[in-house]
């Protein structure tokens, strides 16, 4: 039997990164807001306390903080002649759950994308001509330019407490910093982190090449920090156990370091885990969202009426919320119409490999998730693409985050898998070997897409996404080339050999590659081919709010946290000053 | 509850290559009477074995040892404590199938979509196990008797997936025993691999300590530090945790 509740103004999905400070602005403004976690609840004390956290066996390999996957899996095929079939162990992306989201276990590199990338495709054709692209490319603007999201991205980088050196402040080139980003109103919060041996290596290397190293922005932080909501940060230790992991420091920027304090404390927002969302509920005309039906742990089915329903989970459930819901017409590749599902992106990563003499001593374990040194030289739209059939570009850094040895034992091109040749050759190179890693965007395409799987099914008899994805064309380009420039600042750091390692086609589930699942519930200000407007309002249900990474139309050179975060508050700022006060369309159709 | 001392870990190196078919672990029981130092019994005990049966752990001892072999830098994955590491982790969650979602159809897929078997881990090493001991016994002579030239070129045979196991691509029973084999390598001792940290001694990884706000703009010094481990009490004694294998 359903068991319904008593309506409240506010129904969170998820209580992440973003539903936490959705709910936290909300609360604050005097509406009442119910938070539904599927997982559980947690903390820094007592949950993710040292030692017993630098287990790399259970957060690395047996991945204990995310999603449960014998629950709630996703399917999978490289293109539509295939049969998509259950990603059975997680490998290639890794969903969290529980409070704080997918969030608690992130590496802290905390990037802005740049004013182009929010108008991709009209500044790609000014630049390129119309006839530039891959005629799969479904590349699109977000109605949303970087000058409407830089007070939020300022906002969201003062919560977090961020690390960094500005490059350009209100158009004024700082030195230290990276001279390609577009213009922030203000200096980072904190100092930039120590910089590790790597990172030095690859600074004096790059400069010698006449690019322009910066330190990564990071939220894990260079000193203690008290933020604007007045919640307080401690300085990283660089223990090495970040991604993957929670961090016991209280150094790393999460929603427990940065807002949930403040959160649980308002009595007008209610904290409920183990509640798994089965669907948004809509009224007869399907046109308004009365609230959503959940099940808890113990199996009881419960309905929760809301006035306003804000869908906060992580990219890809977000998609398959609304799906299961029937919010949105799903996209169909064959037609090319329908855009719930459409444009899914991904991330294209790459790598370099240097390999030093055994007197140089590296020590990789000493890290935080986001120190190191990068250049820009070759992301987005920082370099004329003229002539080379591709736009976008990578990150290359020496950003290495750890030295766990059951996941990170590099070893030269050619040493066998195992045996004594192996074991020689990680004894070796374990501590004498810089990796650089080539963070690639990614673009959307008309045959990359999600919907629900015709086959399997979830814990509770819900059909599982299905994700059909290969690495478009445009992006292996992309990738080799930047690989290339790679691999001559390995050179350049005088490594004794250097070994690049663009990524290739297919794409596989089977190898980690990067959590930055984005698309499938876009921005725009087409409703045929967005699923959202502006200001991430349904175009369908206006009383269904979708934030997340699945909002991107395709995915740029940077990790999507920073943007996320803005446009979080972007779209708190239209609830709370136009939507909530007189509810209804906030952009017509 | 089992501990284990700071003395240096003498290795047993190829010890398990050189034993006779008939005779079950003489390799491991004999090597640290011939070669060590006086122990403790504690410390000398063999690992009690909960999944493997005899003739499954004979091959795995032999087998994992080929895979990380025992040399100059240290003991290999025998000496470590690995085949333990197996045991436990195939005898307790991980074996029934932890983290893998369990619910068909089955269908062969492609590389890309990765593992498609409907059997859990301990499923698959029973099956595979047995099909190849059940070869070795038609041969008359077990996997262990081989010389490494021997035993390397057939798990190089299994690597290739020229052999059907009952049902069990060779390739996927060898990828799962190389993952497992070095998971136990480089884990955490508590998990039963990993023994007196020996694989963290030898690339010099310090474990689970894990402050480094002063060492790490000493660019290019190498750091000395006895590792650690998430195991260990006030005096430095490693305990495994006694909950193992129902502990994650």
């Amino acid at each position: 039997m359903v068991q319904r509740l008593k309506e409240v103004d506010v129904v969170i999905i998820g209580v992440g990164m973003v539903g936490s400070i959705v709910g936290k602005e909300l609360a604050a403004a005097g509406y009442k807001v119910v938070g539904l976690e599927r997982g559980e609840a947690r903390f820094t004390v007592p949950e993710f306390q040292s030692p017993a956290v630098h287990d790399e066996l259970r957060f690395d390999i047996r991945k204990a903080l995310m999603q449960d996957n014998t629950r709630e899996p996703v399917t999978f095929r490289n293109n539509s002649s295939e049969t998509a079939l259950p990603v059975r162990r997680w490998e290639s992306f890794l969903p969290g759950t529980g409070l704080g989201g997918s969030m608690v276990h992130w590496n802290g590199q905390t990037y802005r994308f740049q004013a182009n990338d929010f108008e991709l495709a009209t500044r790609t054709k000014e630049r390129y001509g119309k006839n530039f692209l891959d005629k799969d490319v479904t590349i699109q603007d977000w109605g949303v330019t970087y000058a409407d999201l830089e007070p939020h991205y300022d906002r969201f980088e003062y919560l977090l407490g961020t690390s960094g050196k500005a490059g350009n402040i209100k158009g004024e080139i700082q030195p230290g910093g990276d001279p390609h980003e577009s213009p922030r109103s203000r200096e980072y919060p904190t100092p930039p982190q120590k910089e590790h041996f790597q990172g030095a290596l690859f600074r004096k290397a790059a400069t010698s090449l006449g690019y322009h190293p910066f330190p990564q922005p990071s939220s894990n932080l260079s000193q203690p920090y008290t933020n604007p909501e007045g919640v307080k940060l401690n300085a990283c230790v660089f223990c090495g156990f970040c991604e993957r992991y929670a961090c016991e420091h209280y150094a790393k920027s999460v929603p427990q370091t940065v807002i949930l304090p403040v959160l649980l404390a308002n009595p007008n927002f209610e904290l409920r885990t183990g509640c798994q969302v089965q669907r948004i509920n809509l009224d007869s005309t399907r046109k308004k969202a009365t609230g959503v039906t959940y099940i808890d742990t113990a199996g009881r089915e419960f309905e929760q009426p809301a006035s306003l329903v804000i869908t906060a989970s992580f990219a890809l459930n977000n998609v398959r919320m609304l799906l299961l819901s029937g919010i949105g017409k799903p996209y169909n590749p064959q037609s090319g119409t329908g855009v719930v599902g459409r444009n899914y992106a991904y991330q294209t990563m790459s790598s370099v490999a240097s390999f030093f003499d055994e007197d140089v001593f590296i020590n990789p374990f000493m890290a935080s998730g986001a120190s190191g040194t990068l250049i820009n030289d070759f992301a987005g739209d920082n370099f004329d693409h003229s002539g080379l059939g591709f736009i976008g570009g990578a990150f290359i850094g020496a950003v290495n985050t750890n030295g766990r040895p059951i996941q990170y034992h590099p070893v030269p091109p050619g040493t066998p898998a195992w045996g004594k040749r192996w074991k020689e050759a990680v004894v070796k190179h374990y501590n004498h070997t810089v990796m650089f890693s080539l963070h690639g965007s990614s673009v959307s395409t008309r045959q990359n897409y999600l919907d629900l799987d015709p086959t399997y099914r979830d814990a509770w008899g819900q059909p599982l996404l299905r994700m059909t994805f290969d690495f478009p064309q445009n992006d292996l380009k992309m990738a080799a080339y930047v690989t290339a420039k790679g691999v001559e600042i390995g050179k350049a750091m005088g490594a004794k050999q250097v070994a690049g390692a663009p990524r290739t086609a297919p794409y596989t589930t089977t190898v980690y590659q990067t959590t930055h699942n984005t698309g499938g519930t876009v921005m725009g200000n087409d409703p045929r081919t967005s699923v959202v407007n502006r200001y991430l309002q349904s175009w369908d249900v206006p009383n269904v709010f979708v934030i997340g990474a699945s909002a991107y139309p395709q995915n740029a050179s940077w990790n999507p946290t920073d943007t996320l975060g803005a446009l979080t508050y972007w779209a708190i700022d239209a609830l709370k000053n136009r939507y909530l006060k007189n509810p209804g369309r906030l952009v017509s159709a | 509850m089992q501990r284990f001392s700071r003395r240096k870990f003498v290795a047993t190196i190829g010890a398990a290559t050189v034993a006779p078919a008939s005779a079950l672990y003489p390799a491991q029981a004999a090597a640290p009477q011939q070669m060590a130092p006086p122990v403790s019994p504690a410390e000398s005990a063999k690992p009690v074995y909960l999944f493997f049966n005899l003739a499954e752990a004979a091959f795995i001892d032999s087998a994992c040892e080929r895979l990380i072999p025992a040399d100059e830098s240290g003991p290999g994955a025998l000496g470590a404590g690995v085949p333990n590491y197996l045991d436990k982790q195939l005898g307790g969650a991980w074996g029934s199938g932890e983290r893998l979602y369990r619910s068909g159809p089955w269908k062969a897929g492609s590389p890309s979509q990765g593992y498609q078997l409907p059997f859990t881990p301990a499923e698959l090493f029973h099956v595979a196990l047995r099909a190849i001991n059940r070869h070795f016994e038609t041969q008359g002579a077990a996997f262990g008797t081989l010389s490494a030239e021997g035993q390397d070129t057939y798990l190089k045979t299994l690597e290739a997936g020229g052999a059907d196991l009952d049902g069990v691509p060779s390739a996927v029973f060898f990828d799962m025993l190389l993952r497992m084999t070095v998971e136990g390598f480089f884990s955490d001792p508590v998990y039963g691999g990993n023994r007196d940290m020996v694989a963290w001694r030898m690339i010099g990884f310090p474990g689970a300590y894990a402050d480094y706000y002063e060492a790490i703009d000493r660019h290019g010094e190498k750091f000395v530090r006895e590792p650690m481990s998430i195991g260990e009490d006030a005096r430095r004694h490693l305990h495994v945790d006694p909950n193992i294998p129902a502990s994650l």
